[in-house]
């Protein structure tokens, strides 16, 4: 069911200690850092949190690494010039990393949302992050299995939302927004705007509101 | 760049090594008109300084777009318009935006004609290392790159031959951690350029070294394009 709620804090309100939760951007484009925020004051705890990066500067999710709510870390690159908060933990032996290449994060989190069991791939063969994974040789190329990535809360950014939660994104701050929307159990939306119902053109809504269930207005 | 014409065998194509830029411009000039390409973080980003209009390229950006203009300056930075190096760019006349999955189907599917990328090390069979060193304090991260070794038709490499210590980047077999099995086609260097395949590795040409100066440095037996032509 769709709600619109007025605040951050009531979107983020049911996130419970030990949740996965997708967090939306690639580097901070498409980064919800309200939501990230309210998560932070909410309180919630040993979180398994999926996104491409693992936190910039000292904002949004690099500080939810900080006060140590995250245990473990799914993502791709987590390694930038400024993410020394997540540094800081991984060296020293409090956060959890599975390191994934970022086609196979996409897809696992695409599989996730359309049912998929699983998929085999080229991406990774033949290295150390296909150790221990299952492997086919498939048209002559050899191939990884990968698993879906599936997660209890998304928390995700898009520029407007109708009344039906249809939403559309704005350029590359679109990236994981759609594929995490249907992954998850509970999506939650950040929007610049939101417009009456019938206010979208059907043929530009990129997410469509079944994926949707909670929608906040950020100013 | 100025021929030699002392030998007819000669693939020496320039008298000194090439800088970064003179590299890109060659890479640049190598890619057939009309083509999709993804330029990786570093060097290969050079490349596109050297793109001429009249050649039609579309760059592919793995956060999700094609049609990626220059790099925004002043007004036209926009926080939600950036590349994979995070750094903001423009659009152009004919770009598409897209979702993560569908970006990377785009690599994954083997849509895309080139990608170029750096390297720590190729191998003769042209395994790639280009991701992590394996130093055992390293934070690991991939990025997309595995993802392009193995999905472009084309995988480019840029890089120096040689390390700061001297050693050879063309190595045998790769003491890093591979970044994919067999997939690189060119390695473009400072010295020379480098065809890799299941056959072994055939020079193009060199840059301030002769073939024979040049074999001199790589620890892999090295084919000479003339010699390959005759």
């Amino acid at each position: 069911m769709l709600t619109f709620v007025d605040t951050v804090a009531d979107a983020v309100a049911g996130i419970k200690d030990g949740s996965t939760v997708m967090i939306g951007g690639f580097g901070n484009a498409g980064q919800p850092f309200e939501l990230i925020d309210a998560l932070m004051d909410c309180g919630a705890k040993d979180l398994t949190v999926v996104n491409n990066n693992a936190g910039q500067g000292d904002q949004g999710l690099a500080l939810l690494i900080k006060e140590g709510r995250v245990k473990k870390m799914i993502c791709s690159f987590p390694r930038q010039s400024d993410s020394w908060h997540f540094d800081a933990k991984f060296h020293a032996g409090e956060i959890e990393l599975e390191l994934v290449p970022q086609g196979n994060l996409a897809e696992r989190i695409r599989a996730a949302g359309a049912g998929i069991g699983g998929f085999f791939t080229p991406t990774g063969y033949g290295t150390m992050l296909a150790e221990g994974k299952e492997t086919r040789i498939i048209d002559g190329r050899g191939q990884v299995f990968e698993t879906p990535i599936l997660a209890d809360v998304a928390l995700i950014k898009a520029l407007k939302a109708d009344g039906v939660g249809n939403l559309v994104y704005r350029k590359t701050a679109r990236n994981f927004g759609p594929i995490m929307a249907a992954a998850a159990k509970h999506t939650v939306v950040q929007v610049s705007e939101i417009v009456p119902t019938g206010g979208l053109d059907p043929e530009n809504v990129v997410t469509p509101g079944i994926y949707v269930n909670s929608i906040v207005k950020v100013a | 760049m100025s021929a030699q014409t002392n030998s007819q065998a000669s693939i020496q194509t320039s008298d000194k090594p090439l800088g970064r830029d003179q590299l890109a411009e060659l890479v640049a000039r190598d890619i057939a008109p009309g083509s999709f390409v993804n330029l990786g973080i570093g060097q290969p980003t050079l490349v596109s300084n050297y793109l001429k209009p009249e050649q039609n390229i579309t760059l592919h950006t793995e956060n999700g777009m094609l049609g990626m203009g220059p790099e925004a300056v002043g007004d036209d930075i926009d926080g939600d318009l950036i590349n994979a190096g995070k750094i903001p760019v423009t659009e152009l006349p004919g770009a598409s935006y897209f979702h993560h999955a569908d970006s990377f189907a785009i690599m994954r599917g083997g849509h895309l004609d080139i990608c170029v990328l750096g390297a720590f090390q190729v191998s003769a069979t042209g395994d790639l290392a280009n991701w992590h060193t394996g130093a055992p304090d390293a934070i690991p991260a991939v990025g997309g790159a595995m993802d392009l070794a193995t999905g472009a038709k084309d995988v480019f490499v840029m890089m120096t031959l040689l390390t700061r210590d001297g050693a050879s980047k063309i190595v045998d077999a790769c003491t890093y951690p591979l970044t994919g099995v067999g997939c690189v086609t060119r390695v473009y260097t400072d010295k020379a350029v480098f065809l890799t395949g299941p056959d072994g590795v055939t020079v193009r040409e060199t840059f301030g070294c002769t073939f024979e100066e040049l074999q001199e440095l790589v620890p892999v037996p090295l084919k000479s394009a003339a010699a390959v032509a005759l």
